[in-house]
């Protein structure tokens, strides 16, 4: 940010600011929200819009901010240009974060003063525009957020066409609350035209920055993933904030998995009673052959951890999706974090490896919805993606999905003539967990295959090669180590990391996930201030050689996350323990998606010392 | 008929009852356990099942072991302490045409494992789910269980000062299909009543008064021998007929045998004892347990069924085709649903 605000010295500023909407939950503000998102998103300039909420259903704040960038940085900025005011609780705090020149918009019964001299100032009659609308006194409640939207279009520039189309998508096509939304946001459009003098600097123009894009959030975008990835079952217990993953399969899985022929469906969906059912159902869904996965958060995790143990161990094939929030414990349920990185890592009693996929953008949750099961039956073992609220519960432009390039991976999998010709071939030599391959991961065969010499008794105690009970130490030694060997196969062909490089960089940046607008916006700030950097996204554990190459070519690196304890950075450090000097720790976590601003002045602030 | 004579002898999928042996058991010589397996195979050899069609699931102690004591030639996972429902359930989903047998204990079901039971009987799932219940912790080296009687005494812990949990009735409180409790000593009973579990469509819940006879077996305890030989009550004498096979029930007396007609076609009938009990009433079902446990007599026999009622499988809309075999094209959706999707999203 510069010195002096733009507006100050009359230069108008478009499509590069940020509106927060200060609303109460419950009220209906969402479908607002969205509509102003999606018709920005429309008009083709670079749009994120993140939902900052309490863990209630109704009458407590919450904020919701929309980031205009013609850029296209679409990380959460700290500062507000505009702010749209509809609960006066909160009234005072929000004027705070308004930057000099910006807006306070209102609704006018709202009795609170205005504290600030340099921001300007609009009223609205909320309450007057929705009694004088055509709604039932009932649902007006729900629809006053309209007013603000009817305003901002009129005095940042937005088409009530473009209103118009948002409202069709939102509603899908129903005309009723298309036409009654849509008739408060004209008479506001149309008040604000009559009645305000417009004073500030911010405007909208339409750009062509949106093409190929969709905007959709993580957690639908990897329910749609796996069922295009050939999910068969999937068993979950609510807890935010990944409900909404599981609870897309309801709304996606009629059109995209019945099928043609028979009218069936080729997948189902089991509301467990508890995240201990979940996994359990998992297990017993992968070890039967299905394609099978499951969704939590951190918590949830927790409860996991035995069965992802017995998972591990008895080599069964399952993903699990965890959609981290601020913990331990109940913690900050609606906030953001990546606090889960090293539970997930060390998930589980005794010696355990797990593969963890860590998508970035809401294509990539896409990506992995697929591509976990295929790398889950592949190794046949648990995947861990770790994905959160940001990314899962909040509304991105990202790009269009692509099909999968690869056919679905079922992996060494076994039915009546493959084993009978295995067992040809090997003189009648096969055996569940026998490494015939050399490449630590053994053929399986699944139930309902009927061949006499198909079944095995899976089992979480010592087996030996053909599945057998076995307490013989060197027996358990042998068959743990061909089980290490595996993970050792799957880090050659997991998601490669992504490297942004600039010019001259000495420095590095390593991140994953969620914070990805941020490091790259940081990154670009960092070079035009002189410190060119190279930035590093890990993309999965157990890390590629790439990583290593990463940390062993630049003089610092630093790991930026959002957890407290440097959990990526304690992960590199155990696996590069001769390398891990270089690393620096920079780590926040305080619910809230990281900005460029902290990113930036964090390292600035370690390159000082 | 002489062991040459059983081995010789093939049932009508072509199999003798050595294809429906398992591994020899590492439990304790004359654990009621043993007695179980036992009937086990003898039930699924004349019920002409084909072993590779059954998939046996269990949880952990003493009784989560025995699924290796029958049936080598079925698919079996042996998964963690008391949850061997969810991992049934998950995996029964992959082929309906399986059969699913689950095998537990008291601690494994009554304890850790209290949640699961319940739920995976409100869903109704079709298998057998047999409670090998000795009233006591084996395999850690008896510790009291949640069937433990009130005022059991053990060597380590002294005197038991809490009530026990009624399977069978806990069952019943969770809407259960079919509802059975049976004695390991009584492997007449024992076998026609796991024959009906099998034919029964929906989650079959058979509590098995199984003696522990290394840490629980005292003469005056529910869960022994000698109590249960002495105060056995049956409800009925039990009889199961296959389906399509001619029903004589001329060895019954007219008006004392009961049937009750499985999904199947297969029939169950029920001779009358002492009393005129009907297994399809859920007060009666209720009412018989409460009495019998005031009075500290062993009912055994078929406590409720309900032959009718939706599974789980019916809430859904899968193909005739098992999940686990459908192939690849099956799975994926195509390119132009993605087409349409991601227009969808613009």
């Amino acid at each position: 940010m510069t010195e002096v605000h733009p507006h100050l010295d009359g230069t108008p500023i478009v499509n590069d600011f940020c509106i927060t909407f200060s609303t109460v939950n419950g009220s209906g503000s969402a479908t607002a929200n969205n509509i102003l998102l999606r018709s920005l998103f429309r008009m083709g300039i670079p749009v994120s819009g993140k939902n900052i909420f309490p863990s209630n259903i109704q009458g407590l704040p919450t904020w919701y901010t929309i980031r205009v960038s013609k850029d296209g940085y679409l990380a959460r900025v700290a500062k507000d240009d505009i702010v749209v005011a509809m609960n006066h609780a909160t009234f005072a705090k929000e004027q705070e974060f308004l930057v000099p020149g910006g807006v306070l918009l209102y609704a006018d019964d709202i009795k609170a003063p205005i504290t600030r001299s340099d921001i300007i100032v609009y009223p609205m009659p909320v309450k007057k525009l929705v009694k004088d609308a055509d709604v039932a006194p009932k649902l007006r409640d729900y629809i006053a957020n309209m007013v603000y939207v009817g305003v901002l279009a009129q005095l940042l520039g937005i088409d009530l066409d473009v209103i118009h189309q948002a409202l069709q998508y939102h509603f899908k096509g129903k005309e009723k609350p298309i036409a009654s939304n849509f008739g408060v946001a004209k008479a506001a459009f149309e008040w604000a035209a009559a009645n305000l003098q417009k004073r500030d600097a911010y405007r909208v123009e339409r750009m062509n920055a949106t093409e190929g894009y969709i905007m959709a959030d993580g957690n639908t975008s990897a329910a749609i993933g796996a069922l295009y990835g050939g999910m068969q079952f999937a068993a979950w217990y609510p807890i935010t904030p990944a409900s909404s993953l599981a609870e897309a399969f309801q709304e996606y899985v009629p059109a995209l998995r019945t099928d043609p022929e028979t009218g069936k469906q080729t997948c189902a969906v089991v509301q467990a009673e508890d995240e201990l059912a979940a996994i359990g159902m998992v297990v017993g869904a992968g070890w039967a052959g299905l394609r099978a996965m499951t969704s939590t958060s951190g918590p949830g995790l927790s409860l996991m951890s035995e069965y992802l143990g017995l998972a591990y161990y008895a080599e069964v094939p399952l993903v699990v999706w965890d959609v981290q929030r601020v913990g331990p414990s109940t913690g900050l349920p609606t906030r953001t974090a990546q606090c889960d990185m090293t539970q997930a890592y060390f998930i589980s009693h005794g010696d355990t490896q797990f593969i963890m996929l860590m998508p970035g953008s809401v294509n990539e949750c896409f990506e992995f919805g697929w591509r976990a099961l295929d790398l889950a039956e592949q190794f046949q073992t648990p995947v861990i993606v770790m994905s959160d609220l940001d990314l899962g519960m909040n509304q991105w432009m990202t790009p269009k999905f692509q099909y999968p390039d690869t056919p679905i991976q079922r992996g060494k999998v076994l039915w009546e003539e493959d084993l009978e010709k295995m067992l040809t071939e090997r003189n009648g030599d096969w055996g569940r967990y026998l490494d015939i391959d050399g490449d630590g991961v053994p053929y399986r065969t699944v139930p309902g295959n009927r061949h006499p010499r198909s079944a095995y008794f899976a089992r979480g105690t010592g087996h030996d090669e053909y599945g057998r009970y076995s307490e013989e130490a060197e027996t358990w030694e042998r068959v743990f180590a061909r089980i290490a060997r595996k993970f050792e196969t799957a880090r050659l062909v997991l998601p490669k990391p992504e490297i942004r490089r600039k010019e001259g960089a000495r420095v590095g940046i390593l991140a994953y996930g969620s914070t990805d607008p941020a490091i790259i916006e940081a990154q670009d700030q960092l070079a035009a201030q002189g410190l060119p950097t190279d930035y590093l996204r890990v993309r999965a554990v157990p890390f590629a050689d790439e990583v290593y190459d990463f940390i062993r070519t630049h003089e610092r690196t630093y790991v930026v996350e959002m957890n407290r304890d440097s959990q990526m950075w304690q992960l590199l450090t155990i696996n590069l323990p001769d390398d891990c000097r270089s690393l620096r720790k920079t780590a926040h976590m305080d619910g809230m998606p990281l900005t460029a601003d902290w990113v930036r002045e964090a390292i600035l602030a370690q390159e000082e010392k | 008929m002489t062991n040459q004579e059983v081995r010789s002898t093939t049932n009508a999928a072509g199999l003798t009852r050595a294809d429906y042996k398992g591994a020899p058991s590492t439990l304790c010589q004359g654990c009621g356990h043993n007695g179980i397996a036992s009937q086990i195979v003898a039930a699924c050899y004349e019920l002409d099942i084909v072993p590779e069609t059954v998939l046996k699931f269990s949880g952990i102690g003493c009784s989560s072991k025995s699924p290796t004591y029958f049936l080598s030639r079925s698919f079996g996972f042996n998964g963690l302490h008391g949850r061997m429902p969810s991992l049934a359930l998950g995996a029964m989903f992959a082929d309906l045409s399986l059969r699913g047998i689950g095998v537990s204990g008291d601690g494994d079901s009554a304890s850790i494992g209290l949640g699961q039971f319940k739920h995976l009987i409100r869903r109704n799932l079709p298998m057998v789910y047999i409670v090998e219940n000795n009233g006591v912790y084996g395999l850690t080296k008896g510790q009291f269980s949640a069937t433990s009687e009130k005022g059991l005494y053990l060597k380590h812990q002294g005197t038991n000062p809490f009530m026990p949990i009624d399977l069978c009735l806990e069952a019943i409180a969770s809407n259960a299909t079919f509802v059975a409790r049976s004695f390991a000593g009584d492997p007449k009973q024992l076998k026609e009543l796991i024959k009906a579990a099998f034919s029964h469509r929906g989650i079959a819940v058979l509590d098995v008064i199984s003696p522990c006879v290394t840490f629980h077996n005292q003469d005056d305890s529910i869960h022994s021998y000698t109590f249960g030989r002495e105060h056995e009550e049956a409800l009925h004498e039990i009889s199961y007929i296959p389906p399509r096979e001619e029903i004589t029930i001329e060895d019954f007396e007219e008006g004392s045998a009961r049937e009750v007609t499985l999904h199947d076609g297969s029939m169950i009938v029920l001779k009358k004892l002492a009393q005129d009990y009907d297994p399809t009433d859920r007060f009666q079902a209720i009412r018989v347990l409460e009495e019998a446990a005031q009075n500290r007599q062993l009912l055994t026999g078929l406590i409720y069924i309900n032959p009718n009622a939706p599974t789980l499988f019916d809430a859904y809309h899968l193909p005739e085709t098992a999940l686990n075999r459908l192939p690849a094209e099956k799975l994926r959706p195509t390119p132009a649903s993605l087409d349409a999707l991601n227009a969808s999203m613009a």
